[in-house]
């Protein structure tokens, strides 16, 4: 048995240990947001919070998690300035790598909110969106920063 | 519309009269949408489009797959519109897979081809003006006054003397009357929702992770199936030990199904591990030499060989030979994949007398003839819950997951979703064929196109899913954009070679335009500067003024900056396309490190001519898409092949662009005096072709490959 604490909730689940956290959210917890594509950690679609630092879960075995804070996007509130902002400037096309860029967002604007355009182009450039939402995502995470700052 | 015709006998299938909705808690319900009555339990149902609740509730159904490409959004103005409705009490559902939502121009129900709001123009405001021709005659009966005197706004009737009824409170008299086959439609210059800034309906529940997408689907008592594939073209399972696969905790089933081997397991994780430990023999490789340089040859050979004609008009090799000046220059691309990043997948329930599929599917006729073929059931009673995709780009509208899936289904008796890997996903995808070509052009005295001789030698996607529409030799989708180019060259010729290969090939956002817009730009491009001209005014002037490219390209010129000067190092280029009903024309700033041949984008800009722009927003982030898609080809994109089989395994084999490739982009939509036009797949095409005249503009050398090279960009 695995323990897990997952947008905090506790959850015990009968897994193999060696499991990847992906498939465990998905398949056993019904957690659906964080999304397979590559399997290899390179797409980052599949981007969760693990005590508060983005990290990839199809590349993360759920046993290195147990005792960890795990946070998807459903476990961020509703108006956290990073959902905000990414409905403001209407980021999403078919939108299934966004959560997983949205967390990627809110661990670099916790650590550091006041980035520059530069630096923010380096720390999301590891993500993969295939549909072309990439102009927008500079001018949303400005705008959660200055949320976040109020 | 030759493509009209070439599509026209694809899709045909069949008739059901429920439509299904997802609704945002991604719970399947379904509810009656037939055409036929006004009508059904306590809401105003005219027809399958709209459905008034008597609380104001106003529902769109909409039966286009649902890609992020706005067009639920964009359909939903429409209605909205016509219907006069409060835009804040409308919501949009997908429908389950019926007559109502076939193409009215193509036939079929599917999502492509940029079709979804261009072929439904009159249909979808024809279909919210009946509603509110209907709603307004409600009213005037409740008042005792006539119809003609009553007006709308926004989800009200307005009596003459000022008192007003709501939709909803319209319902119980509504759902008696009869539905207007003809009514009035409003005139553009009315128009205050179709052309406003919207939010797309969409985005909350993508945002919020409250969307449920194909992979995302999970019906009781299902189970999860992930497939060994032949690890070459046309191999098959010699034979297989299922032992080792079955040993994996969670594996139920270990399935043979032709040339592929399926494992069933209880979890998504169980059945790819137990598709790694299933042991198949697999037969030769029946073309073991297959391999990119082979694909290649195999290409180029093409071109030694005599082309069908594609299209001729006046005589192409006297006004050749007669030029003051003549060009020539070969071009070639590579095969591309999708790269969609949810991975294919589809899930069905088949039982006794009935068949479902849930899939991310851009085919829903075909889905359903499919499900129909493999149960032997009517029709009517294969159900197709279309659900959002993660990305198709054209590779949805295949049906060989829902084929698994149905098949699955049957030997399990119970529910079996099939999930691809992305390793599946590379090795099994139906590329944008590879493509080369030999252009000749001649210029006059005064430096104008006076001839045109093209060669393609390509393989055909419509020799493997329409043979029928091969006509004379000629797969017209492999030479679009040359055949339809915006330019008036007097005298042509364009020749067409179909190459045989074993590699599947099929419709990759924008088909044979992202192709050959690439290789007619460029050598536009080419002929402007041998003829010493600007390549933008020469361009436009090779158009007949106040055609819809003529149109994009000039508004294009006023919004680029074009005649402004240039930082040092930087170069520009420019690209049109005519296609989809839609004319794009853009503009890309570069500068290339010539001691790496690194390219820098630093800007990139749009114009548009779409005619009636329906959905600003989702028109400016469609171009912005499309043209991204086309620069991450034209920098990175290439499948490669190896032992008669695909070599790229995953991402890391095949990069594509990510957000420090992206340049400042800007749209232009044209306030147009055109037709309504496609928008999904118009702003591809003019990117790559742009890009590299920039890059020649910047360094004098000519990008004649994809993707580009950027050895050869060194000084």
């Amino acid at each position: 048995m695995i323990s897990l604490n997952v947008n905090g909730k506790k959850h015990r689940v009968d897994v193999a240990p060696e499991t990847p956290l992906l498939w465990v959210l998905r398949d056993n917890l019904g957690i659906t947001s964080v999304k397979y594509t590559c399997g290899e950690g390179e797409c980052g679609n599949c981007t969760v919070l693990i005590d508060g630092r983005a990290e990839r879960s199809c590349v993360t075995m759920v046993k290195s998690v147990q005792g960890s804070e795990i946070v998807t996007i459903e476990g961020l509130a509703e108006d956290h300035p990073v959902k905000l902002a990414w409905i403001e400037k209407q980021v999403p096309q078919c939108g299934y790598c966004q959560p997983g860029m949205m967390l990627q967002a809110v661990d670099v604007l916790s650590n550091n909110p006041t980035l520059s355009d530069g630096d923010i182009v380096q720390s999301m450039d590891d993500f993969i969106c295939r549909c072309g939402s990439h102009p927008r995502i500079v001018p949303a995470m400005k705008l959660a920063a200055a949320m976040m700052k109020k | 519309m030759r493509t009209d015709m070439t599509r026209r006998n694809f899709l045909r299938s069949g008739c059901l009269l429920i439509a299904a909705a997802v609704t945002p808690a991604g719970v399947m319900t379904f509810v009656n949408a037939s055409s036929g009555f006004a009508g059904a339990g306590k809401n105003f149902k005219p027809h399958a489009f709209v459905e008034i609740s008597p609380d104001e509730e106003v529902t769109v159904r909409v039966g286009q797959t649902n890609l992020g490409q706005g067009t639920h959004t964009g359909i939903a103005m429409i209605v909205a519109e016509e219907l006069d409705a409060d835009w804040e009490k409308i919501q949009v559902r997908m429908a389950l897979a019926g007559d109502p939502f076939k193409d009215p121009v193509w036939g079929g129900q599917f999502t492509g081809g940029s079709t979804s709001i261009r072929h439904r123009w009159e249909l979808i405001r024809t279909a919210g003006a009946a509603a509110r021709a209907v709603l307004v005659e409600a009213a005037a009966q409740t008042w005792g006054v006539p119809a003609a005197r009553c007006r709308t706004v926004p989800g009200k009737v307005m009596a003459p003397d000022g008192r007003s009824l709501s939709y909803g409170t319209l319902v119980p008299t509504a759902v008696t009357l009869p539905v207007p086959q003809n009514p009035v439609l409003k005139a553009a210059r009315e128009y205050k929702i179709i052309g406003s800034e919207k939010q797309r309906l969409d985005i909350p529940d993508k945002v919020q992770g409250r969307t449920r997408f194909g992979i995302d689907v999970n019906i009781p008592g299902m189970c999860v199936a992930v497939i060994a594939r032949p690890p070459h073209y046309l191999a098959e399972p010699m034979v297989f030990d299922a032992e080792a696969a079955k040993a994996v905790p969670g594996v139920i089933e270990v399935v043979p199904m032709g040339d592929r081997v399926a494992v069933c397991a209880e979890t998504t994780f169980a059945a790819m591990k137990g598709r790694r430990a299933l042991k198949v023999n697999w037969s030769k490789s029946k073309h073991a030499d297959l391999d990119t340089a082979a694909v290649d040859k195999t290409l180029r050979a093409g071109l030694k060989r005599k082309g069908a004609v594609a299209q001729s008009g006046g005589d192409a090799a006297t006004a050749l030979s007669g030029a003051v000046k003549t060009l020539e220059a070969s071009f070639y691309v590579p095969y591309i994949a999708h790269a969609q990043v949810e991975p294919t997948n589809c899930t069905a329930h088949v039982e006794k007398g009935r068949c479902r599929i849930w899939a991310p599917t851009q085919g829903q006729s075909t889905a359903q003839s499919v499900g129909a073929g493999i149960t032997g059931l009517p029709l009517e009673k294969v159900e197709v819950m279309t659900t959002p995709a993660g990305g198709g780009f054209g590779r949805r509208s295949e049906a060989d997951v829902i084929e698994e899936a149905v098949s699955l289904s049957q030997i399990m008796k119970r529910p079996v979703k099939v999930m691809w890997t992305r390793e599946d996903e590379f090795a099994h995808d139906v590329f944008r064929p590879g493509s080369v070509c030999v252009i000749q052009a001649g210029l006059d005295s005064g430096g104008d196109v006076t001839a045109w001789v093209h060669k393609i030698a390509s393989p055909s996607i419509m020799a493997r899913l329409m043979p029928g529409n091969i006509r004379n030799g000629v797969d017209e989708s492999s030479v679009d954009g040359v055949t339809t180019m915006c330019y008036s060259i007097p005298n042509r010729l364009v020749e067409y070679v179909t190459t045989d290969l074993p590699i599947p090939v099929g419709w990759w956002r924008s088909v044979g335009n992202t192709i050959n817009c690439f290789t007619v730009e460029s050598f536009m491009d080419e002929l402007a500067h041998a003829a010493g001209r600007d390549p933008l005014q020469f361009r436009l002037d090779h158009m007949e003024k106040g055609s819809r490219p003529h149109d994009a390209l000039s508004l294009l010129a006023t919004k680029c900056g074009w005649d402004k000067p240039l930082s040092e190092g930087h170069g520009r280029g420019v690209a049109v396309t005519d296609c989809f009903g839609s004319s794009a024309a853009q503009m890309v700033e570069v500068s290339v490190h010539r001691g790496t041949g690194e390219i820098t984008i630093y800007r990139a800009v749009c114009a548009v001519d779409c005619g009636p722009a329906v959905y600003p927003e989702g028109i400016t982030a469609q171009m912005e898409g499309g043209m991204l898609m086309g620069l991450s080809a034209a920098l990175y994109e290439k499948v490669e092949f190896e032992g008669g089989g695909v070599k790229t395994g995953n991402y890391s084999d095949y990069p594509v662009l990510t957000l420090s490739d992206v340049p400042e982009i800007e749209v232009y939509i044209a306030e147009s005096r055109h037709s309504i036009g496609g928008i999904g797949e118009p702003g591809v095409p003019a990117a790559a072709p742009a890009l590299a005249n920039a890059v020649f503009a910047a360094t004098g050398v000519r990008v004649r490959e994809l993707p580009i090279d950027r050895e050869k960009l060194k000084a």
